[in-house]
């Protein structure tokens, strides 16, 4: 068994959750081995090693905050041809995804995104056409190029000392040509993270722009926040929050759909979620045909209730 | 100023998409095809491009089998200036890596490109890689995620919306930028665009037109197989209920019920 590579996605050290299920599938497949880009390297160090890093390679250089993703695409590519690794596993983000890209097309490895699942001999599920079919795939050329969705697995301790490697890496002319000029980061919203939130309520047209009953209800659950195209583009939540087809995909072991009437540009986003919560005014709205449990009424009285009744149960 | 624009023709998503039994390739046939969605809002962000500046060409350019120039007919219709239409029956089954490599092709030959605009992904395969892969071919910048741009005579400056930071990038022309469907509101074509479109230049090209050797594209060729496809049981509907007054609690009994509180 080979290294498997997992580039690890962290705010200055700050290991993201989806960084720990990669290298938990990684363990399947062969010897995990963390690829850490940029600087914190000593804050994330003891989470790699508890989630079963082998082996953490640690580059360390300015260009990968001050450009876009090829600096990181080339020391990647350049890790994984020196150490001959079986395969590398990226998250499937907008940035994970082109990284994977450009590692694919200089390795000559085939490529498979938004795996749900990853297999031992590194073959894949996903879930594709709005979630209406799904697929297993198996890279056949080089080493495979794998984007993983969060929450495909629930992330295993495995506690090992992995062994650091500092590497240098020569950037090309051509890691220099997108420049980052400003970085404003969110601001907290003190709830999880949309993709990786065990629970998600979303608010839709049916929130009449109004998504204190949304977030209330979410604040009580320890949801995550998301919202329909419809409410995105009327400007009620930022685009950050959608969830659909040109938005995020999500799959939580809960979500709760509010005022959304469930267009196939919504369920694209969310149809693989375990348990499906719909609340909304029209019966008719295609979404109740794929709850487990629905409500008929106005989420401005029924979400307020419920949130009212859940504080109760929890005491 | 040359701009490319890349649009895809796919399988309407509010139809019952599928795959070809034989080879699990999209079905591409038995359901209505049309203009990617997300590939309008690149048509769109081109021709305000060329409405703001002189001297601004557009042209669209797809890949796929007959039939596919659908796509290029909708851009030439928004107002594109020309089209070029890859068709060759060897690309049957093509993996995202032969893909770019074919549209890298495809763009070299057109020549003296300034800006490849695309969507953000495609809303069949919905990979989002084959901008990235281009921009690696063509020895390019690449920015995804675009949701605001503005494009001077050597430069452009983009905005994106990513999760954990709002950024600014500037990249120099000549650049691959892929858009959102955040960055504008796609025009409808005029009865005046439609009519023109139809006096509009559409290319074919082939592969052997653009140098590609077949033997490296296709389903043969691909890096990647798909080695089974499942439909995904419907969802069973459960339980509906009314609100009387008490709709609230009844879904909080639920999510007791269900060990979420």
């Amino acid at each position: 068994m080979g290294e498997v590579l997992v580039l690890v996605d962290h705010v200055d050290g700050v290991v993201r959750k989806t960084t720990l299920e990669l290298l938990t599938l990684a363990r399947r497949a062969g010897e995990p081995a963390a690829v850490f880009l940029g600087s914190g390297f000593d804050a994330a160090r003891d989470t790699l090693g508890e989630y079963g890093a082998a082996k953490v390679y640690v580059v360390e250089a300015p260009e990968f905050e001050q450009f876009l993703v090829v600096p990181k695409a080339e020391a990647l590519a350049q890790i994984a041809q020196a150490s001959g690794a079986a395969g590398v596993l990226v998250t499937s983000s907008p940035e994970g995804k082109e990284i994977a890209a450009r590692l694919a097309v200089k390795l000559g490895s085939g490529i498979v995104t938004d795996a749900v699942d990853v297999a031992a001999d590194l073959s894949t599920t996903q879930s594709v056409f709005a979630g209406g079919y799904t697929v297993t795939a198996q890279v056949t050329t080089g080493a495979p190029v794998i984007t993983v969705k969060p929450n495909a697995v629930t992330p295993e301790p495995a506690p090992a000392t992995p062994a650091e490697e500092k590497v240098a890496v020569a950037f090309s002319e051509a890691a220099t040509k997108a420049r980052i000029v400003e970085r404003k980061p969110r601001a907290a919203t003190g709830r999880p993270e949309l993709t990786e939130a065990s629970i998600v309520v979303s608010g839709g047209r049916g929130t009449g722009g109004d998504f204190a009953p949304v977030e209330a209800l979410a604040d009580a659950l320890g949801a995550a926040v998301g919202a329909s195209r419809a409410a995105v583009d009327s400007g009620w939540y930022p685009h950050a929050y959608q969830v659909g087809q040109t938005g995020k995909t999500v799959s939580p072991q809960l979500y709760l759909a509010c005022g959304i009437s469930g267009a196939i540009q919504h369920r694209a986003g969310m149809q693989t979620s375990k348990t499906i919560v719909v609340v909304n005014k029209d019966p008719e709205a295609p979404i109740f045909a794929m709850a487990d449990f629905g409500v008929v009424g106005d989420l401005h009285t029924v979400l307020p209730q419920a949130t009212a009744e859940i504080e109760k149960r929890k005491g | 100023m040359k701009i490319v624009t890349l649009v895809k023709h796919v399988p309407d998503a509010t139809a019952d998409r599928t795959f070809n039994s034989a080879d699990n390739t999209t079905d591409r046939a038995g359901v209505d095809g049309l203009l990617s969605e997300l590939d309008e809002y690149a048509v769109e962000e081109a021709l305000k491009v060329a409405e703001a500046g002189d001297g601004v060409e557009v042209v669209a350019l797809t890949m796929g089998p007959d039939g596919a120039d659908a796509a290029l007919k909708k851009a030439l219709q928004m107002g594109a200036d020309s089209g070029v239409h890859v068709v060759d029956d060897s690309l049957h089954g093509s993996d995202a890596p032969a893909t770019a490599r074919v549209l890298a092709a495809a763009i070299g030959k057109i020549g003296d490109v300034d800006l490849v605009l695309t969507g953000m992904a495609s809303t069949d395969g919905g990979m989002s890689v084959v901008p990235a892969m281009l921009a690696e071919h063509l020895g390019l910048a690449h920015v995804g995620f675009v949701g605001e741009l503005t494009v001077s005579a050597d430069a452009v400056t983009a905005r994106r919306d990513g999760d954990v930071a709002s950024e600014t990038i500037e990249a120099a022309l000549p650049a691959v930028v892929a858009v959102t469907d955040q960055i504008n509101e796609p025009r409808y074509p005029s009865f005046k665009g439609i009519m023109a479109a139809k006096k509009k230049p559409v290319e074919t090209w082939t592969l052997a037109d653009l140098g590609v050797d077949a033997a490296g594209v296709g389903l043969g060729a691909a890096a990647s197989v798909v080695r089974e496809v499942t439909k995904r049981p419907e969802r069973t509907a459960g339980t509906v209920v009314t609100d009387e007054g008490d709709g609230g609690v009844k879904l909080a009994e639920f999510l007791a019920a269900q060990k979420f509180i």
